[in-house]
C-alpha cells in the first residue's frame, strides 16, 4: 500500500504543476486531423446531395429564356413565381388542364383513410399477436410476414379483377383498401415487436385488474405507444403519397393522385419541354413527405430506435 | 415427494377453514410437465410462501391460482368456488409483481383506481377505498404523482396497494422484493408481515430468498421440479428437512453435507466417514436403519466450538480458511477428510492453521439417504 504514495505540492508553490503531468480535462484543438476529416467529408457529403435541390429551385424560378442558356447552376437573373403558379393550377395532364391541385386533393383523399385504417388495423393486429397468444398465433405471423416479401407486380393483375368483381374498381376506396392492405405486414410486424418489448407482467396486471381485450389495448397500450404510432404515421404518409404504381394502376384519370398527375406533366411527349414547369410541379410533389420529416424527424429516430433496442 | 397425496389443511394459523385449495394440478406447456398432480390446502388467513430455485414451478403454480395461465388438468378452488375456469378478475384475488407493473402514463390515484373504473364501482366508493389502503401504506402524498417519480420501495408498495383496493380475500405475490436494495427489503420485509397481521387475509407469497419465507411464512412450501418438497412450519423444515434438496436450499452458510457409511456396533449406530466416527444413539431416526452409504447434514451453527468435550461426538482440526461476516465468522475445517463449517462468533475468531476443537449433538443433525436422498 505504501510504496505509491505521492506526496502532493500546495498549489502555486515551487515547481508547479506541470512537473507532475496531466492533470483536469484534456485540451481539444478545433482544427485537429481528426475534425478536419470528420467535417470534411460531412460537408462534401451534403453538398454531393444538396446540388440536385439547389438546380431544381434555381430552375424553377427562372423563365425559359434564360433556361435556354443553360447555365444550370447560376441564380436567376429574373425571378418569376410563374413556373409554380401554372403546375399547381394550369398545367395540362391528359385531358384536363387544371394543374397539379386535383392531384393534391385526390392524395389526400386517398393518404388520410389509409393511413388511419392501415395503422388501426396493424396495432390492434400487432397487438392481439404480442399479448393474446390464440392458437396458430404463430403460423398467422409467419403468413403475415412472407406477404411482405412477395413483389407487388405479382397481385396487381388478380386485385384489378377483386375490385371489379365488388364494384370498387377505379375508386378512391377501393385504392384506400389497397394500400391498408399492402401496409398490414410490414406494420403488424412492427406494432408486434414494440408491444412484446413490454413488459408482460403489464398486461397481467390489467388482466387481474379486470380489464379485457379492448380495455386493455385503449386504456394501457394506447397511451404507452405514441413513438410507434409515430413511426407508422411516417411510414405510411411518405409510402402512401410517394406511391405511384398502385395509383396507375387502380384509379382513373380524374382521381388519379398527385405523383401519377406529375408524372404526365414531365413526360408529356407534345409541345416545349417546360423544365421550371416540371421542377416546380415536382418539389410541390415532394413537399409533403418533405414537410412530414422535417416536423417529426426527432421523434421518428427516437421510436426506430425504442423499437430496435428492446424489440 | 410427500405432499403428493392430499395435504390435509394444519390449520397453524388460526384456521376456520379452507381458503385457497389446489387439487391435482398439472400444467404442460408442450411436452415439459411445469406442475405435477400438485395439491396445496391454504387455509384462511394463513401466509403461505412457495420456495424454490428458479424454474421449479413457483411462479407458475401462482399464475394458475391467479387465473394467467390455463391449467391442463385439476381443480382450483377459492373460498370453496371452483374457480378453474374464472377469469382472473372473478377470482376474488389481487397479486403484486416483481417488477410492480404500474401503469407508467396514470398516476398513483389512477393506478390504484383503474380495477374499480374498469368494474364500474360508484365515485365515492371507489374514493374511500384509495383513501383506506393509501392510509393502510402511508402513500397519500404520493397520490398525485406518476410511477417514474417514485422510488422502487414506493412503487412497490402502490402495487401492494392495487391489490388492496380491490378487497379480496387472497393476496398474491410473486417475488415482490427481489427488486429492492438489501435494506429496503428488509424495511418491506416487515411491511408486509404487519400488513398481513392487520388484514388477516390469506397470502400466498412466492419467492427464492430463504430468509423471506422464513420470516413471514406460517408455512413454507419447498419447490423442486414442480413437486412440493416439504410443506411445512418454517422451523420444522429448518430443523428436520425431509430430503438433501431442502437441507441444502435452506440456510445460509449452507447446512454441511459429510458422505460416509452407517455402521452398526454393539448395537450402536455409527456414522463412519474415514476416520470420523459419529455415535448416533441421540439421533431420533424417521425409519429403522440399515447399515450403507448415507449422507450427515448439520448445520454450522449447530456444531459448538472450543467449547470442552461434553459432547456426544468431539474432535479436533486445523483451520484451513476464515471468512469474517461481521457479526460472526465462518470457520473451514477438513472433517473426514471433507469440507466442514463452523460458525463462531466474531470475538472468537481463530487464526489459520490454528488447531481446534469442535463437537456437536448428533440431535440436531439430519441423516440422508445417499441414492434417494430422503431423510433417515
Amino acid at each position: 500500500m505504501s510504496d505509491h504514495v505521492v506526496s502532493l505540492p500546495a498549489i502555486g508553490g515551487a515547481g508547479g504543476l506541470e512537473a507532475y503531468g496531466p492533470s483536469g480535462p484534456k485540451p481539444r484543438h478545433t482544427f485537429s486531423r481528426r475534425n478536419i476529416f470528420l467535417y470534411g467529408t460531412l460537408i462534401v457529403v451534403a453538398l454531393y446531395y444538396l446540388l440536385p435541390l439547389y438546380v431544381m429551385v434555381v430552375t424553377s424560378l427562372k423563365g425559359m429564356p434564360e433556361i435556354r442558356l443553360g447555365n444550370i447552376f447560376s441564380p436567376p437573373m429574373e425571378i418569376t413565381f410563374e413556373p409554380w403558379v401554372k403546375a399547381w393550377s394550369s398545367a395540362c395532364t391528359g385531358l384536363n388542364c387544371d394543374g397539379l391541385s386535383r392531384g393534391f386533393w385526390n392524395s389526400v383523399r386517398i393518404t388520410i383513410p389509409s393511413v388511419i385504417l392501415s395503422i388501426a388495423l396493424a396495432s390492434v393486429n400487432g397487438y392481439a399477436l404480442a399479448n393474446w397468444r390464440f392458437k396458430g398465433a404463430d403460423t398467422f405471423f409467419i403468413i403475415l410476414i412472407v406477404g411482405a416479401f412477395i413483389p407487388y407486380q405479382v397481385m396487381i393483375y388478380p386485385i384489378v379483377i377483386i375490385l371489379r368483381e365488388v364494384g370498387l374498381y377505379g375508386s378512391l376506396s377501393g385504392l384506400v383498401i389497397v394500400h391498408s392492405i399492402f401496409g398490414m405486414p410490414i406494420l403488424t410486424l412492427l406494432f408486434r415487436n414494440y408491444f412484446t418489448s413490454m413488459p408482460e407482467e403489464l398486461f397481467r396486471a390489467a388482466r387481474v385488474d379486470g380489464a379485457g381485450f379492448w380495455g386493455i389495448y385503449f386504456r394501457i397500450m394506447l397511451p404507452m405507444s405514441l413513438p410507434i404510432f409515430v413511426v407508422a404515421i411516417i411510414l405510411q404518409v411518405t409510402g402512401i403519397w410517394n406511391d405511384f404504381l398502385f395509383g396507375v394502376v387502380y384509379t382513373r384519370p380524374d382521381t388519379y393522385p398527385m405523383t401519377v398527375q406529375l408524372n404526365n406533366i414531365v413526360n408529356s411527349v407534345q409541345g416545349v419541354k417546360e423544365y421550371n414547369v416540371n421542377m416546380a410541379a415536382t418539389i410541390l410533389t415532394g413537399l409533403v413527405p418533405l414537410i412530414v420529416y422535417f416536423l417529426s424527424g426527432k421523434l421518428f429516430v427516437r421510436g426506430i430506435a425504442a423499437g430496435a433496442v428492446k424489440g | 415427494m410427500n405432499a403428493n397425496g392430499s395435504v390435509e389443511v394444519n390449520g397453524s394459523s388460526g384456521a376456520n377453514g379452507t381458503s385457497v385449495s389446489i387439487q391435482n394440478l398439472s400444467l404442460n406447456f408442450g411436452a415439459i410437465s411445469v406442475l405435477q398432480t400438485l395439491n396445496l390446502d391454504v387455509a384462511e388467513g394463513e401466509f403461505i410462501v412457495l420456495l424454490g430455485p428458479s424454474g421449479c414451478g413457483k411462479s407458475t403454480l401462482l399464475n394458475c391460482i391467479a387465473g394467467l395461465l390455463d391449467v391442463s388438468e385439476g381443480r382450483i378452488f377459492i373460498k370453496g368456488k371452483n374457480v378453474t375456469w374464472e377469469e382472473p378478475k372473478d377470482r376474488g384475488i389481487g397479486m403484486v409483481f416483481q417488477s410492480y407493473a404500474l401503469y407508467p402514463q396514470m398516476t398513483v390515484e389512477k393506478n390504484l383506481s383503474f380495477g374499480l373504473r374498469v368494474a364500474g364501482l360508484a365515485k365515492d366508493e371507489i374514493a374511500k377505498r384509495i383513501a383506506r389502503a393509501a392510509e393502510i401504506l402511508q402513500i397519500e402524498p404520493l397520490l398525485h404523482r406518476k410511477p417514474a417519480a417514485l422510488s422502487g420501495g414506493q412503487r412497490q408498495r402502490v402495487a401492494i396497494g392495487r391489490a388492496l383496493v380491490r378487497d379480496v380475500d387472497v393476496f398474491l405475490f410473486d417475488e415482490p422484493l427481489s427488486n429492492l436494495d438489501a435494506k429496503l427489503r428488509a424495511e418491506l420485509r416487515v411491511e408486509i408481515k404487519l400488513l398481513h397481521r392487520k388484514l388477516e387475509n390469506t397470502m400466498i407469497y412466492v419467492t427464492h430468498d430463504q430468509i423471506e419465507a422464513m420470516t413471514l411464512a406460517d408455512r413454507i412450501a419447498v419447490m423442486k421440479g414442480g413437486v412440493i418438497q416439504q410443506l411445512d412450519a418454517p422451523q420444522t423444515i429448518y430443523n428436520r428437512p425431509v430430503n438433501r434438496f431442502v437441507a441444502g436450499f435452506l440456510g445460509s452458510p449452507a447446512m454441511n453435507f459429510l458422505d460416509g457409511r452407517l455402521e452398526q456396533a454393539d448395537g450402536d449406530w455409527h456414522f463412519v466417514a474415514e476416520d470420523v466416527r459419529i455415535p448416533l444413539a441421540t439421533y431420533a431416526f424417521e425409519k429403522d436403519p440399515v447399515p450403507g452409504p448415507a449422507v450427515f447434514g448439520i448445520r454450522p451453527e449447530h456444531v459448538a466450538f472450543n467449547s470442552g468435550t461434553g459432547w456426544p461426538f468431539a474432535a479436533t482440526a486445523s483451520v484451513e480458511v476464515v471468512e469474517p461476516m461481521g457479526s460472526d465468522t465462518l470457520v473451514w475445517l477438513k472433517l473426514g477428510g471433507q469440507n466442514f463449517t463452523v460458525r463462531v462468533t466474531a470475538e472468537r475468531t481463530p487464526n489459520n492453521a490454528e488447531a481446534v476443537g469442535i463437537g456437536f449433538d448428533p440431535m440436531r443433525a439430519s441423516l440422508f439417504d445417499a441414492a434417494t436422498g430422503n431423510r433417515l
